[in-house]
């Protein structure tokens, strides 16, 4: 019966989304405070229903329901408990699922939260958001409804695919979704401006500490499944420019451009249309990156002819959100009333130049994800745009941005002085020569750009420093002083600084493990051995262990360092008979932020084994610095002007409006 | 295209149990293999999804990669290389795709949007000097006296 309920359930918070996106709606044209108050409460009795039904499907998984498709198709009795729970988002209509599930739960938080709205925005802001909700629930009950069942039911499940049985997996998507369904707030935010045609510095307000949560969380999703993609696919790669990837470093490039033109917008009132449009366009990108992964369309073109309702349906939803908010942004964006100007030499036109490039290389990678399938559903003609393509194109536009990136900071609003900005920079531009020097004299003739790169990243993080190094006076009055200040300065300061540090620390990363790594491919009998740089592994044997429901055959190797034992490391090749399907796990052995990595092949009959082992500098640099950039976000989120309606001491107004 | 289809699938879920380059693949001169290295990164296993043939432990990667290197030894260059391999399966084998004129908007995207953009910010520039210098102009006696009140430190 609980399938039934949670599909009733699902059918219940449809009605109740249709609700919500017209009665609130026409309450805002008609000025009727009832009719608008309709909103809040069906934001959370939505939330509540969808909460249900998606319970109602974990229960199922739970319990090994195969009289459930979804569950027969993705499950099995023997799975870890874990993976029974997110087997549920590892398919397509649990994850569509979980997508408005987490949409429900940001309209149930602004329906919460959003005391101090305006009236008429708040109405706006949760039709808009119902309107998304309604059409995923609409698609969900008519082409991917999770809880369809078996006439007759199966003993056993099919299993979950063995490479989604994976805690970095588990974790990702939901990661990702909170980041991609958080940016429709801002979407929202946008429409309900652009309907009410009316759009003041209260809004930014409003709409960065939003969009800076979905930031964050699309910042951990990228790096987690990127992670994952590390350690599980056995080649040492961390980023592949694949389509899947793409489509989640798209939004979070144009989320990125969307949070630093909100700041200029709050602070400064100006880039208001600009700011709307990357509003509209972020979750536009997100709607896109969401359908592109789901709807099968990567693998190709024709998945869309097998399946034509949910195509149809899909592309239905892309019209009608991205086509009609544009036009929208069309028809209103002109009574928009432009805001303050700024010198080009100052902190907004830095923050300009930020967007221009952000937004330059988010196209990029737009434009080379899609125009293979456009090219092909329009001429026929298949060609591939893989890695090379996204490394030339995309490199060129990034590294202007991070050389602008210290000055942002440090430019006054209005009209700065770049040639004082750049004194300031001295200390950063010192630490980026001598290190470009350092390794220049190490490498002594590898590529030449290498020793660039890293005193670029070094000067990114130099420069994010040199902001807290000057205002708390640090280095030149008392430390006691220079922490008493370090306390007092804005969260968002914080924020700022630790966002662009954790860029830098990310860019040493991606600079070490592409142009440092060390790689060996051999071919091993046990008591053989086999060295990387200062490291001998010697393998020892191979072993089978039994899992819960999988059998590791995996080979154990002791690894030493001039002789000296520093500990095992056993790569495995993982057996699920329940699939009859197998995944290689990798092994790796962390040496600061530096690792080994060893991967297995085929085992030759003559006892031989085949093994790939990399040495990879500074790698884990690449993830740690996302979390860097992650936890600057939650910093600058924890500023007091951003949690809109805390007090504010009477003396900081005072000391802060004359500035603004 | 439905064979490809039905192995393209059936690739994705016999998933990983070899490495990619294989350890008898590599040839001992160190100079051509790692231009088939380099070769490797650039072709694509056309099986499997958005991979090289230099990561894919794909039959046919391995396949073209003993290919790559079998041209290579008997003393092509790495375009004839290239070239080979397009006639045989044409552009979708490149990971970079050519350029031409159905590839023209794919290369040219990105600098046009950067190049539109730059437009703008200089527009919004210019706008500013023009509003700047028509507002110099305009400051009639009253607002200078207006605004040496404010300047003085004088509220409204």
């Amino acid at each position: 019966m609980i399938a039934e309920f949670g599909h009733y359930a699902l059918v219940l918070a449809f009605a109740l989304a249709l609700v919500q996106a017209s009665v609130p709606l026409a309450g805002a044209r008609k000025n009727d405070p009832v009719l608008m108050a309709v909103a809040g409460p069906t934001a959370l009795a939505q939330f509540c229903f969808i909460a249900f039904a998606f319970a109602a499907l974990i229960i199922c998984y739970v319990r090994s329901d195969f009289s459930v498709l979804n569950v027969f198709e993705n499950s099995h009795s023997a799975k870890p408990l874990v993976y029974k729970l997110t087997g549920v988002w590892g398919n397509h209509e649990g994850s569509m699922l979980l997508w408005v599930f987490i949409l429900s739960i940001f309209g149930a938080l602004v329906a919460l939260f959003g005391a101090n709205l305006p009236a008429r925005l708040k109405a706006n802001v949760l039709a808009v958001q119902s309107s998304i909700a309604a059409a995923f629930l609409l698609f969900i009950l008519i082409t991917s409804n999770p809880f369809l069942r078996i006439p007759e039911a199966p003993f056993e499940g099919r299993d979950l695919n063995p490479v989604l049985q994976d805690p970095g997996l588990a974790i990702h998507p939901p990661l990702l979704y909170v980041g991609y369904v958080g940016l429709s707030i801002s979407f929202s935010f946008a429409i309900a401006a652009l309907i009410d045609g009316r759009i003041d510095a209260a809004w930014a307000r409003w709409v960065r500490p939003w969009t800076l949560l979905a930031w964050i969380f699309l910042t951990l999703g990228i790096a987690m499944g990127s992670y994952w993609a590390y350690y599980t696919l056995g080649w040492g790669g961390w980023w592949f420019w694949d389509p899947v990837e793409n489509a989640s470093l798209v939004p979070w490039l144009a989320a990125t451009a969307l949070l630093h033109s909100a700041l200029v917008m709050e602070k400064r009132d100006a880039l208001k249309v600009w700011t709307i449009l990357l509003a509209l366009l972020a979750f536009s990108f997100s709607l896109i990156g969401t359908f592109l992964v789901r709807s099968g369309v990567l693998t190709s073109v024709h998945a869309f002819a097998n399946d034509p309702t949910r195509g149809v349906f899909i592309l239905g939803i892309l019209a009608l959100f991205i086509g009609g908010s544009l036009a929208l942004f069309a028809l209103r964006a002109p009574m928009l009333k432009q805001g303050g100007l700024f010198a080009p030499v100052s902190r907004e036109g830095a923050l300009v130049l930020n967007n221009l490039f952000l937004v330059s290389a988010c196209a990029t990678v737009f434009i080379g994800t899609v125009y293979p399938l456009a090219l092909e559903a329009l001429t026929g003609d298949k060609i591939s745009v893989g890695a090379p393509f996204f490394n030339a194109t995309f490199a060129p536009l990034f590294i202007p941005l991070l050389v602008v990136v210290p000055f942002g900071p440090l430019l006054a609003w209005k009209r700065g002085d770049l040639l004082g900005v750049a004194q300031r920079l001295v200390g950063a531009a010192a630490v980026a020569v001598i290190a470009v020097a350092v390794v220049f004299a190490m490498e002594g003739g590898g590529p030449i750009l290498v020793p660039f790169a890293i005193g670029l990243a070094l000067y990114v993080m130099a420069g994010a420093l040199t902001e807290i190094v000057e205002r708390t006076g640090l280095l030149r009055v008392p430390l006691a002083t220079a922490f008493a200040r370090a306390e007092g300065l804005p969260r968002s300061a914080w924020g700022a600084a630790f966002a662009h540090f954790g860029l830098g620390i990310t860019l040493l990363g991606v600079i070490g493990e592409t142009q440092w790594s060390l790689e060996r491919i051999a071919e091993l009998r046990p008591g053989q051995s086999i060295s990387i740089r200062r490291y001998d592994l010697q393998f020892d044997g191979m072993a089978t262990r039994q899992g819960p429901n999988y059998r590791d055959l995996a080979a154990h190797f002791t690894v030493r360092r001039h002789g000296d034992f520093v500990g095992v490391m056993e790569p495995a090749k993982r057996n699920f008979p329940s699939r009859a399907t197998a995944t290689s796990q990798t092994a790796l052995m962390t040496r600061g932020v530096s690792q080994l990595y060893l991967s297995l092949g085929d085992a030759n009959p003559d006892g031989s084994l085949a093994v790939r082992l990399y040495y990879k500098p500074l790698v884990l640099l690449i993830w740690f610095g996302a979390l860097v950039m992650a936890i600057g976000g939650v910093l600058s989120l924890s500023d007091r002007r951003l949690r809109v309606g805390a007090p504010k001491p009477a003396r900081s107004k005072a000391a802060l409006s004359p500035a603004e | 295209m439905r064979r490809l289809l039905i192995v393209a699938l059936l690739t994705l879920l016999a998933v990983p149990t070899a490495i990619a380059v294989e350890p008898d693949e590599i040839i001992s001169d160190p100079a051509l293999e790692s231009r088939a290295r380099a070769l490797s990164k650039e072709l694509r296993c056309m099986v499997c999804q958005n991979q090289s043939i230099d990561d894919s432990d794909a039959p046919l990667a391995h396949d073209l990669r003993v290919l790559v290197r079998e041209r290579l030894q008997a003393g092509e260059s790495d375009q004839q290389v290239i070239d080979f391999l397009v006639a045989r399966y044409g552009e979708f084998v490149l990971l970079r795709p050519r350029f031409s004129w159905h590839t023209a908007l794919l290369w040219f995207g990105p600098a046009t949007i950067l190049i539109i953009g730059a437009f703008g910010v200089l527009v919004l520039a210019r706008r500013y000097r023009a509003t700047r210098a028509a507002e110099q102009e305009t400051l009639t006696a009253a607002e200078a006296d207006r605004l040496s009140d404010i300047l003085r430190g004088g509220r409204q």
